[in-house]
């Protein structure tokens, strides 16, 4: 069983580092890493389940009959460039909060905001 | 016409790009209204042809299900399209002048560009039926949403916007888990394909774990109590306008995902042996009625106060959903559309009031009750029909939850439900004391009534609060047959 | 069992893990911007191992490559360090415990990592493996399902990408020319070996995100990708030489213009196989012959993908770096 599912175990772990740094850090930036490393980690969980032991790299090759299974490549590849996208708007948000706030740290941020 | 299904969600996401190029404030802004006003077209005659024809498949780059990727269009989604296509509309004509309020000239036409992206998204989701597709579109309503909100006139937008986009991609990246599990145990991302599917896997505690997180992602975005916190920022501090459009629209979409996923993936009787889940949204649901409407009862602003409000309501689709019924299902399909007509009348004369008094704290209201008689009136029926007044919508959506409770035997819920309304009561008579019974400061006093375009859609949206709160064989009927569909009964 | 394979995979993990675990630790945003690069680059090594060399591609072009540069320009604006202030730990330790928790218990039940009996891999992949060679005709089965038994995902992915240049561009600006303040945040131009090195590269980068473009349908590959690469020879000559040359070449509105047609001739197969009586995206109604009416629509729709991925990429850029510290004082109600 565990040889069966470390895999996924460990993605599980990254996971949670990830989201983990989403929710407990003050610093916008700080934030968005962490937002990064959640998502990236679930993109490995998707790949991890189409490996297929034995297979090659779903390019289709004569003689060759076992490949690893493309569906959750192609769904990952959209999910990259979700990622990357929600990534820039993101980073641009922090740069208008900065010039808006002259801070990055959610603290100030509310502080500045209940005054 | 058998393009329509996706006619319905391509023509206002190809309209994006063409507006982009386009890039001039009054002519983005007439393509916006054809695009919106045709794609309503388009789903009034969907609902037509779903009743007569039956769910209606289409099959994307001309691939055959399961392999490819389908839209499908039952009553319900066909009933979801109407609503969220029809307030779209209405919502770009009053933005004409609703704009200028908060926005500047030269950044209006991005704001088209954005605002058909996000109404392409919605459309998507309600249309698709494939489970992968769902979080593509989302994800495009999601980003143009974070960026219609930062474009509000305080730099607090910026914040509520960042908040909003960290929550929302966190729900996107719950459910793409979710969406994972699935795939791991049945291979197949088609949804009827998995409801077909699920039944034969082995596997309870992978489907459990899947549930659970497509249901926590979803909860996210359709701002559940207490999953509610990033909503009020956002609606206080969005442009009046996309208010209008989003409160009456993007929680709709979710709810409608929810049940979506609930019913018809993993069915209606789901996991009810080992998750009491009826009973926690029932709890969820009540609580979210009641801590809202408590908050919303003591806001200076009224964005804000019907920004909790919303939240409130959307504790009385879910209580529907906890009741496990055909009736209690139909009464949150009920809500779902009678909400969107009470919030999309509600923000679009706050939004005239924001364009003519350049604000919408409680004081901005002082005296308008004779400054602006016809942008108040409209507030007014709104909020009777968010109370629950006889001869509006929001009676018959009370009618059909109290009517489920008591079928189900939960009279303490019946009862809850009532009470709540009273809270209602009071938030919306402090704005009628206000408007009605406070003598115009020198803030309002200058007010005068709302422009044309902008009255015109306010009323309409009161005009279907009254209609479909006299005539509600539309509403009754199309709710009744889609929820005894999804419940598994005969179409 | 214990393999080759076995252990690389083992040693990535690790790998992986320490870098995260490390950067949840480490309070200087600049380190951290570098370790999660590394973070991509690793990810994309155990894709490699994973016989998912698309995805490798990308996540390296992505992870390594596009995200730390615009975590970098941020950084410019807003300052390296973090004042490691926490907000709710014990909440949020409990809530990511009882998550992981749910997570582990999830797997319980999948099917074995790696098993070929997997339902994941025997029920809709299987037509993909074994009918798009007939179906499609091209070798790259990643390409095959990507551009067209879900192409209608990839012209989502498509707008995605041009949602977030319209949702950067509305909250920055679009600078038409030259400003005060336009200067990249490194500019080494005057390294003698960095600029030759560099001038001999870019036409070479240029060059390869072509091949990358049209070779798609035979290995890795494709016009997201192309897309990539040729942004980055451009933001690598901004770096170098300013951005008043690269905006020359490469003007804002003509970029903003690009994003949107990439998009439209995407959109616009999807009419033309509508009008030639196909379903939307339904490329076999483009030609004659289904197969060649397949390759006819993937090579445009890949096209319209690269324009659109390559104009925001090098648009979002030039909206980051062109930004002057300056504060812009917000109108305020």
């Amino acid at each position: 069983m565990i040889l069966d599912l470390y895999n996924y175990w460990v993605v599980i772990a990254l996971m949670m580092v990830g989201f983990y740094s989403v929710i407990v850090r003050g610093n916008l930036i700080k934030k968005l890493i962490g937002l990064n490393i959640f998502q990236t980690s679930v993109f490995i969980f998707y790949i991890s389940v189409g490996k297929v032991d034995g297979g090659t790299a779903p390019i289709l090759v004569d003689g060759v009959t076992l490949y690893s299974n493309p569906l959750p490549h192609v769904l990952i590849l959209t999910a990259i460039v979700v990622g990357i996208a929600t990534l820039a708007l993101a980073l641009a948000l922090v740069v208008r909060i900065k010039d808006a706030y002259g801070t990055v740290e959610e603290e100030e941020i509310r502080e500045i905001d209940e005054q | 016409m058998v393009h329509l299904p996706v006619l319905q969600v391509v023509i206002p996401l190809m309209a994006a790009p063409a507006l982009l190029l386009l890039n001039r404030p009054w002519q983005s802004w007439l393509l916006t209204c054809l695009v919106t006003i045709t794609a309503f077209a388009i789903s009034v005659s969907l609902l037509g042809t779903v009743y007569s024809t039956g769910t209606i498949s289409y099959e994307l780059g001309g691939w055959e299900p399961p392999w490819g990727i389908e839209y499908r269009i039952d009553l319900l989604s066909a009933y979801v399209l109407l609503i969220v296509s029809g307030v779209a509309a209405l919502v770009a004509v009053a933005s004409r002048q609703g704009l200028d309020a908060d926005v500047a000239t030269d950044k209006q036409p991005t704001l088209y560009v954005l605002y058909c992206l996000c109404l392409a998204g919605l459309l998507g989701i309600v249309a698709t039926g494939d489970l992968f597709n769902v979080f593509v579109f989302l994800e495009i309503s999601s980003l143009s949403t974070y960026a219609l909100i930062a474009m509000g006139p305080h730099r607090r937008a910026l914040w509520a916007s960042y908040q909003y986009l960290v929550v929302g991609t966190i729900g996107a990246t719950f459910l793409l888990i979710g969406i994972g599990f699935i795939y791991s145990l049945t291979g197949t991302l088609n949804m009827q394909d998995i409801a077909a599917r699920l039944p034969l896997v082995d596997a309870d505690r992978t489907v459990h774990t899947a549930f659970a997180f497509i249901v926590v992602g979803v909860c996210l975005k359709l701002a559940l109590f207490p999953l509610h916190f990033w909503l009020p920022n956002a609606y206080t501090y969005a442009p009046s306008i996309v208010t209008a459009f989003l409160a009456a629209t993007s929680t709709k979409v979710a709810v409608y995902l929810l049940i979506r996923l609930h019913y018809s993936i993993f069915g209606a009787n789901f996991a009810l042996d080992v998750l009491p889940l009826n009973l926690l949204f029932l709890i969820l649901g009540l609580a979210g009625v009641f801590a809202a409407s408590l908050v919303a009862v003591q806001q200076p602003n009224v964005k804000r106060l019907f920004a909790y409000s919303s939240i409130a309501q959307i504790g009385y689709m879910i209580v529907g959903l906890g009741l496990g019924t055909v009736i209690g299902l139909q009464a949150t399909l009920l809500h779902l559309f009678n909400h969107a007509l009470m919030k999309g009348a509600l923000f679009l004369a706050i939004a005239g009031v924001v364009y003519r008094v350049g604000g919408s704290d409680l004081a901005h209201f002082a005296g308008l009750g004779r400054l602006m008689p016809w942008t108040m009136a409209a507030i007014v029926i709104g909020g009777l029909s968010l109370i629950g007044v006889p001869l509006t919508v929001g009676f018959i959506s009370k009618w059909y939850l109290v009517l489920g409770a008591i079928e189900a035997g939960l009279w303490p819920v019946a009862g809850l439900v009532l009470i709540a309304s009273v809270l209602a009561l009071f938030y919306v008579w402090r704005i009628v004391e206000v408007a009605y019974f406070e003598s115009p400061t020198a803030l309002t006093e200058s007010a005068r009534e709302a422009p044309l375009g902008m009255l015109l859609a306010t009323w309409v949206l009161v005009g279907a609060n009254i209609y479909f709160g006299i005539d509600t064989e539309l509403t009754r009927q199309t709710s009744e047959l889609a929820a005894q569909h999804l419940m598994g009964g005969q179409p | 069992m214990i393999d080759f394979a076995f252990v690389v995979d083992i040693v990535v993990l690790a790998l992986l893990l320490v870098t995260a675990v490390a950067i949840a630790r480490m309070k200087d945003l600049f380190a951290i911007v570098m370790l999660s690069g590394i973070y991509g680059l690793l990810s994309a090594a155990f894709f490699v191992s994973l016989d998912a060399v698309d995805v490798a591609f990308t996540e390296a072009a992505v992870g390594a490559g596009i995200s730390p540069l615009l975590f970098l320009s941020v950084l410019k604006l807003t300052g390296r360090y973090e004042n490691g202030s926490h907000s709710h730990a014990i909440f949020a330790l409990v809530l990511v415990v009882v998550t992981g928790l749910a997570l582990v218990v999830g797997t319980l039940d999948m099917p074995a990592f790696g098993d070929p009996d997997s339902p994941a891999s025997s029920h809709v992949a299987v037509r993909y493996l074994e009918e798009s060679g007939r179906e499609i005709d091209i070798p790259n089965v990643v390409t095959s399902v990507l551009a067209s038994y879900r192409g209608y995902d990839t012209f989502g992915e498509a707008v995605v990408i041009f949602t977030a240049a319209v949702g950067v561009l509305s909250l920055l600006g679009l600078l038409s020319g030259p400003r005060e303040g336009g200067e990249s945040p490194v500019r080494m131009g005057d390294h003698l070996v960095l600029r030759l090195v560099s001038e001999m590269l870019i036409p070479l980068i240029l060059l390869f995100a072509l091949y990358v473009q049209f070779h798609g349908e035979y290995g890795p590959g494709g016009g997201f990708q192309a897309g990539v690469i040729f942004a980055a020879a451009i933001i690598l000559h901004s770096m170098l030489f300013g951005l008043q040359p690269a905006q020359r070449v490469a003007r804002p509105p003509v970029l903003r213009a690009l994003a949107a047609l990439g998009v439209l001739v995407y959109g616009s197969v999807g009419v033309v196989s509508m009008l030639s009586g196909g379903t939307f995206l339904d490329y076999s109604v483009l030609s004659e012959d289904p197969v060649s009416g397949q390759h006819l629509g993937i090579i445009v729709i890949e096209l319209g993908v690269g324009v659109t991925v390559a104009s925001t990429m090098i648009l979002i850029f030039f909206a980051f770096t062109s930004r002057s510290d300056a504060a812009h004082p917000e109108t305020s109600r």
